[in-house]
């Protein structure tokens, strides 16, 4: 990676965090809901009376009831977890080729 | 892409057409039991054509080269990775970014169908998070509509020859933004407002969806151009066998 780049990566990164905690502390005590259940009280809004879903996620059919808030961040973490291992898995694979200098050989 | 696939795509394309007429447009991660049921299958079937020319697309690069699918497995990581973060925005809300302009950009909006599909099943069925009716149009807006316009930006400004980071950024985050608005006007067609019809409504959806998005359209942009600086820097063969980068300008990234 030429310096440039990696002086770039750096700026990029402190400009992510930046965007995710400047709300978080700018706006103390907001409850950060999720825009997509906003959504769905549009619908309600909109429509100009409540509305009832008409059928149910699959999981929750089955459990009987919603899924409990800790197993939600349970499968949320596991699909982010599916995703870094693989992402970097390989990316750490690529770089060690290049650090062994083998640019051009296969993976 | 071989006779008979171009016959098969043609020929779900000749049926998901007239569903298409006068229901021109697109949604987000619409809740399970949300749209309804006449909805979920117009956008279902709107699906088809695109998921088998995405089929067939991926289908065909693997049969040229196999090692392919490493950087198509990175793609899919990628939207993973990014759509299972939930982010806090300047709204007082959370909502998730798309992750597929990465994709896009790298092996054309097609091959992104079947990769978003199977975030959103993975999301539908275990987090209870869009849902199987509405799966059809999610699909629409996050892995269709989203990354054809990540691709048509992408393209557009190489043209214009703006520099790669710059393409790249405005291309996710005006792809992200894009599927919003394609969600907004899926919700608005399904739900008129009673005073002022589907325009009244779309304005009314996408003014509660794009206030918070904005920040994070910002945000995926970022990130997708980190990882791209990441690739260009370590998988420089690997681009160049999906035709990413041209040959000369490989040669240039590999001198630094």
């Amino acid at each position: 990676m030429s310096r440039k780049n990696k002086r770039l990566v750096l700026i990029l990164s402190i400009v992510c965090l930046l965007l995710v905690f400047v709300p978080l502390f700018a706006l103390r005590g907001a409850d950060f809901g999720g825009s997509d259940d906003q959504g769905s009280e549009t619908v309600s809004e909109v429509t100009g009376k409540s509305y009832t879903p008409w059928t149910v996620p699959v999981l929750e059919k089955l459990l009987g009831g919603e899924v409990p808030s800790e197993m939600e961040t349970l499968f949320f973490c596991i699909q982010t977890a599916i995703g870094t291992g693989i992402l970097f898995f390989f990316l750490g694979r690529m770089y060690e080729r290049k650090k062994l200098g083998r640019n051009n050989s296969d993976l | 892409m071989t006779k008979k696939q171009k016959q098969i795509i043609l020929l779900s394309a000749c049926l998901a057409l007239p569903l298409g007429i006068g229901t021109n447009s697109g949604a987000m991660h619409i809740m399970e039991g949300y749209l309804p049921l006449g909805y979920c299958v117009i956008w279902g079937v709107l699906c088809v054509p695109f998921v088998l020319a995405g089929y067939f697309s991926i289908r065909r690069r693997l049969k040229e080269n196999r090692r392919s699918i490493t950087l198509l497995a990175m793609a899919g990581a990628f939207i993973f990775i990014i759509s299972s973060l939930k982010i806090p925005s300047v709204t007082g809300s959370c909502s998730h970014m798309t992750g597929t302009g990465l994709g896009a950009i790298l092996f054309g909006p097609a091959s992104v169908g079947i990769l978003g599909i199977i975030v959103l099943l993975f999301q539908a069925i275990l987090l209870a998070h869009g849902g199987l009716t509405t799966l059809g149009a999610n699909t629409f807006s996050m892995a269709i509509a989203g990354p054809f316009v990540s691709y048509s930006i992408y393209a557009l400004c190489r043209k214009l020859k703006v520099s790669r980071n710059v393409s790249v950024f405005l291309s996710a985050s005006i792809g992200d933004l894009f599927t919003y608005c394609v969600t907004s006007f899926q919700l608005a067609l399904a739900y008129p407002s009673e005073s002022g019809g589907i325009q009244a409504s779309f304005l009314k959806f996408l003014g509660v969806f794009a206030p918070t998005q904005l920040p994070l359209a910002v945000l995926e942009g970022v990130l997708t151009v980190i990882i791209m600086i990441a690739l260009e820097s370590f998988a420089v063969k690997e681009l160049k066998e999906i035709g990413y980068l041209k040959k000369e300008e490989a040669a240039d990234e590999q001198e630094k």
